[in-house]
């Protein structure tokens, strides 16, 4: 086993492999959070958040969801320094066959700009939610149930220019990363051929703006309406 | 049909005289070209002036002359092959230019594919890939008629597309990672779609990654721009077939 | 007088093969590990000789110039190869294939080498299904046949239009398989310089690795070359920029005789040259003549128009073009052998009627199979070919004719071989087109593919044992031998002496000359003042050669000057020797035409009663002149007709 997860293929499956449960969190993750738009008493939301910090399912899987995002990670590395020793001299003139900013070309780029996003985004929420506290993180009671006032927290942050900048940004970077990611891993795994190559790229667009648009449209949403 | 005549062009081309020596770029000015001559035929102008200076002429890799031997191997203005689509450097011609143009021409660059001079470099990391398992075990004779192995016609034209790959490495020299893979998988892709290749299939799939990783090519990011720098047009698609292959093989293990 | 001994089988023709199998000896397994074989050269022949000789248990060692096996220019040949299957139920048979080939080759080949050529080609196409050569496949997932020129059968089988390619491949996976499992031991890059002979007998070779230019020194028990042939001595042809003849001329030199050098094939269907800078010439495969039609202008003014680039030939109506094939040969029409479609097209143009503007092309048109088929089917057939086209000139051929021209593709001539393919040199043989053995005055299309993975598979490696078992008992060739040591140094002394000239001329300019030379009194039309003048030129020129050339770089890295240089000074000697043996060959046949003897309609005449003989060259050192050894060719099973496509 120890030799498929070093061979390049094996590598990458690994990569596929985390990376589309990395996009199936992120589905459920864009689906929760634009409830934040629906409901401006933001009783919606919290409710929301509230099943998902209760419920077993969800509390097994977030461990699970924390070692695809360190394998994700670790693995992009390893990849990435092998292939920075298969060109050790790069071409003088570069190369003008695809334009610099496909996302397939700044893969790790993408990936190690969406991580910095992260951690500022883990420091802005879950650290204060789960470790530290915060003053803005008082209790409400939705429907007789007793729960955080995550709403607060985010509507706060989000009045911030800054913060909204930030945070689409990183919607932005993470439709870019997906855009190529959500075909790439179904290539490496072997599940693409002639007909399906154009189908699942047409997908990984198509999911890549709505990660990119949905989003970004929530820390506008605040912006514009507060 | 009425090709012009470029009177003056300049060309800067990696010179190295050795696999160890520092290597450099020179410029040259190349006079007098037709529009309607080929590329390497440019270069040969070159070298004849070259030589007549008392210079040492360009080493360059090139054999055939018709796009199918795969040995010419020019980096040209930041394309393999140059800038023109489903053609090899020798098939590039000079109307793809233009006037007082600087033409830049790199040697493939690649860790698994050392320098050898100038713009010659060592492609023997490919043999070795298709001496892992790219081929079909069987000897001469003894083999059954050849109709008695039935093949779809589609099966036997998708196995010729993936068999036309002319070995070239325009797919190394010109992925980011230098990366085989589209190689490869045009061999394994090959055979997987044969009756003939199926039998030894996991093991190809197996031997021929190996092989390739223990050269020190980088890792496939399915950028595509390999299929795009292909002289023969071979599609990533058989790259999916070799990762299928690939996986299948491990896990049956 | 003749030192030539066949070694023809008895027995009747279809005999002679299997009867000469039973007699010939067979090397046990245990032996054949004791015997060393050298394979020089990595094309079809090459290729397969070596990865069936390893198959077999010998101990095979294989050079090639290339980078890579697989990129001898086999891989170049693209329209099919031909095997006596009867897949289409057309009335085919080992015995069509094999007069086909006689005719086709106008009676100068033997009998007993066409017979088993076609006798084991079908082998050769179930060898490379075997092997996972994609060969093009009907619905029903059965062979796919065409039909080639000078034949009226379809007995070819292709791999769209790189079946070269593909067949070379799997001999090269075949090879592969044999350098992995270590009975092949591989050089790349290294060039055959000198064959080393031992007591009479062939023991080794002398070669350069072309990257180190380091001399090297090879032993084994037999020296196999296939090494292609020699159409670059005309500079401008379809071959490789790397083809050469040195192997051959060294072996030459070392007393293998030279058969037939004056039979070229000029193939009818390349695209024209577009001025001086040309460096070589592209083939558009004979297939195409399949639906192609081939015209010129009825009338010398749209020829002179055309020649100006006043009108396109789209301007031209039906009534006004000349399909001059289906005109003078009726039965044959576009498909009449390449001799002949080649000496037309080179009548039409010197009569006027050129259309390009240098005058020397015609058209080969493909609006009547649009029309008749569709366009589709044209592109699947020939979609490689029409790109290809396009590439290089600019032009589509789907909406314009192709511009086509006669240029130097193949030759029939080369090392005389007996039946076992063994020169005259004793464990010296000579495989493909390095050898002269099977197509006589003229090539049909796609027998060349054929021809070199018969030697190789199936004649060869059984053909050697006949030799080896003698040699059981010899030990391992030492290369420290005193034969060695004087090839060795013969061959330092030859670099050496081109390296050290000097001169102001670089190689290319004294090989464009040579090839203009050999173009202008040697090519598609001969006579005797023109060939007796090219000899003196040659001479001339090869004076000029060492007094005057200039080789730069260094002797001990990489040097492609060098290289070519000591390829263009054989090509210098050959040259002169092909001149030599047209002169000599007073009649017409296939790619031969002497202007001395033709018909009243300008067709080649043939003189059998003076010259149904293979001539044989044999050297006898630099400015002496070689004799002429002939072997008679005797026509038991086909009768003698003056060839006629009409």
């Amino acid at each position: 086993m120890s030799s498929f997860l070093s061979a390049s293929i094996g590598r990458k499956f690994l990569m596929s492999l985390t990376g589309l449960f990395l996009v199936s969190f992120l589905c459920i993750h864009l689906t929760l959070n634009l409830f934040l738009t629906f409901d401006d008493s933001g009783d919606l939301f919290n409710q929301a958040a509230h099943f998902m910090a209760t419920n077993p399912f969800i509390r097994v899987m977030e461990p699970l969801l924390a070692l695809g995002f360190v394998i994700h990670i670790i693995w992009s590395g390893l990849i990435t320094l092998d292939n920075m020793r298969a060109r050790p001299q790069k071409y003088a003139y570069g190369d003008s066959l695809l334009s610099w900013w496909a996302p397939s070309k700044n893969m790790f780029i993408l990936g190690a700009l969406v991580l910095t996003f992260l951690v500022i985004h883990i420091m802005n929420f879950w650290v204060k939610m789960k470790l530290t506290g915060d003053p803005l993180l008082t209790n409400v009671t939705v429907g007789g149930v007793e729960m955080h006032n995550a709403y607060a927290l985010v509507s706060a942050l989000f009045r911030n220019p800054l913060y909204d900048l930030i945070y689409v940004l990183g919607g932005i970077l993470v439709g870019l990363h997906i855009s190529h990611g959500f075909w790439s891993a179904f290539q490496t795994i072997g599940l693409s051929n002639q007909i399906w190559i154009s189908r699942l790229k047409t997908v990984a667009v198509t999911i890549g703006v709505v990660f990119g648009v949905g989003f970004s449209y929530i820390p506008l949403y605040f912006l514009i309406k507060f | 049909m009425a090709d012009q005549i470029l009177n003056k062009i300049y060309v800067k081309v990696w010179r190295q005289n050795s696999p160890k020596a520092k290597g450099r770029f020179e410029t040259y000015t190349v006079e007098n070209v037709s529009q309607g001559s080929s590329f390497l035929e440019m270069i040969d102008i070159l070298n004849d002036k070259l030589i007549l200076d008392g210079k040492d002429p360009i080493a360059f890799d090139h054999d055939c002359r018709e796009g199918i031997c795969g040995m010419c191997s020019m980096y040209i203005n930041g394309h393999a092959h140059g800038p023109d689509t489903e053609v090899t450097t020798c098939q590039l011609h000079m109307r793809k230019f233009h006037e007082g143009q600087t033409i830049v021409i790199e040697p493939w660059r690649s860790a698994a594919f050392p320098v050898i001079k100038d713009l010659m470099v060592d492609r023997s990391a490919f043999e070795k890939i298709q001496q892992a398992g790219g081929y079909v075990s069987v000897n001469t004779g003894g083999v059954p008629d050849g109709n008695t192995i039935l093949i779809r016609q589609e099966d036997a034209e998708e196995a010729m597309d993936a068999a036309a790959c002319i070995g070239c490495g325009a797919c190394v020299a010109t992925c980011k990672n230098s990366s085989a893979m589209l190689f490869v998988a045009a061999k394994v892709s090959q055979f997987a779609k044969l009756p003939q290749g199926k039998i030894e299939a996991k093991k190809r799939a197996k031997a021929m990654v190996a092989k390739m990783d223990e050269l020190g090519f980088g890792n496939c990011t399915n950028t595509g721009a390999c299929e795009m720098a292909c002289p023969k047009s071979i599609s990533i698609a058989h790259i999916a077939r070799l990762n299928r292959e690939y996986l299948t093989a491990r896990f049956s293990d | 007088m003749s030192q030539l001994n066949s070694k023809i089988p008895a027995g009747s023709i279809a005999e002679k093969w299997s009867n000469h199998k039973a007699k010939i000896k067979v090397v046990s397994p245990a032996n054949k590990r004791k015997l060393d074989v050298i394979v020089v050269g990595t094309g079809l022949a090459g290729a397969s000789a070596a990865a069936s000789l390893g198959e077999l248990g010998y101990n095979v060692t294989a050079f090639c110039y290339q980078d890579s096996p697989r990129r001898a220019h086999s891989i170049a040949a693209q329209g099919g190869i031909n095997a006596a299957k009867n897949y289409q139920n057309d009335n085919d048979s080992v015995y069509r294939l094999f007069y086909d080939t006689i005719k086709g080759g106008d009676y100068r080949a033997r009998e007993a080498n066409v017979h088993r050529l076609a006798e084991v080609s079908p082998n050769i196409i179930d060898q490379c299904v075997a092997q996972g050569v994609p060969f093009a496949r009907e619905y029903g997932g059965l062979l796919s046949n065409r039909s080639f020129g000078g034949v009226l059968v379809s007995r070819t089988f292709y791999a769209r239009g790189q079946t070269g390619q593909q067949l070379l491949l799997g001999a090269y996976s075949a090879l592969n398989r044999q350098i992995h499992e270590g009975t092949v031991k591989m050089y790349t890059r290294h060039e055959m310089m000198d064959v080393v002979i031992v007591d009479g007998k062939a023991r080794g070779v002398i070669v350069r690795d072309m990257v180190t230019g380091e001399i090297k020194r090879f032993g084994a028990h037999a020296v196999v070359l296939a090494t292609g042939g020699y159409g670059n001595v005309f500079f401008l042809s379809t071959n490789a920029m790397g083809c050469n003849a040195s192997a051959s001329w060294v072996a030459y030199k070392k007393g293998a005789f030279f058969a037939n050098p004056c039979f070229v094939q000029i193939h009818p269907t390349c695209i024209p040259v577009h001025g001086s800078q040309q460096s070589k010439l592209t083939l558009m495969s004979e297939s195409l003549r399949n639906d192609g039609r081939v015209w010129v202008p009825k009338k010398k003014e749209d020829a002179v128009k055309l020649q100006k680039g006043e009108i396109g030939p789209n301007d031209i109506a039906d009534e006004d073009r000349d399909f001059y094939l289906e005109r003078r040969y009726p039965s044959y029409g576009n498909l009449v052998p390449r001799d002949v479609a080649s000496r037309a097209a080179k009548e039409r143009c010197d009569a006027g009627f050129g259309v390009n503007r240098e005058g020397m092309a015609v058209f080969l048109d493909f609006k009547y199979a649009i029309q008749r088929l569709g366009r589709d089917t044209i592109a699947k057939r020939y979609g490689n070919l029409f790109q290809m086209y396009e590439k290089i000139t600019d032009t589509d051929p789907y909406k314009e004719p192709m511009q086509i021209y006669p240029a130097i593709h193949y030759t029939m001539g080369g090392t005389w071989v007996d039946y076992n393919l063994m020169t005259t040199v004793p464990g010296l043989y000579s495989l493909g087109e390095a050898n002269f053995s099977d197509h006589g005055a003229n090539r049909l299309g796609a027998s060349a593919l054929m021809q070199g993975l018969a030697d190789g598979y199936f004649v060869l490696p059984y053909t050697i044992g006949d030799y080896l078992g003698n040699e059981i008992m010899t030990p391992r060739i030492q290369t420290t031998l005193p034969e060695f040591e004087e090839a060795e140094k013969g061959v330092v002394a030859k670099l050496e002496k081109l390296f050290n000239i000097k001169g102001k001329t670089p190689v290319d300019h004294f090989h464009k000359r040579l090839g203009t030379i050999m173009w202008d009194h040697v090519g598609m039309s001969r006579n005797e003042a023109g060939l007796k003048q090219a000899i003196e030129e040659i001479r001339q020129l090869r004076e000029q050669f060492y007094s005057d050339l200039l080789v730069p770089g260094e002797l001990k890295n990489v040097n492609p000057e060098l290289e070519k240089a000591s390829r263009v000074a054989d090509f210098l000697e050959l040259g002169e020797l092909l001149a030599r043996d047209a002169l000599n060959r007073k009649e017409s046949c296939g790619g031969h035409f002497r202007e001395e003897s033709a018909t009243e309609e300008g067709e080649a005449k043939r003189d059998d009663e003076n010259f149904a003989y293979v001539s044989a060259w044999e050297y006898k050192g630099i400015n002496e002149e070689p004799v002429l050894h002939k072997e008679e060719l005797v026509f038991e099973t086909i009768a003698l007709t003056q060839r006629s496509y009409k």
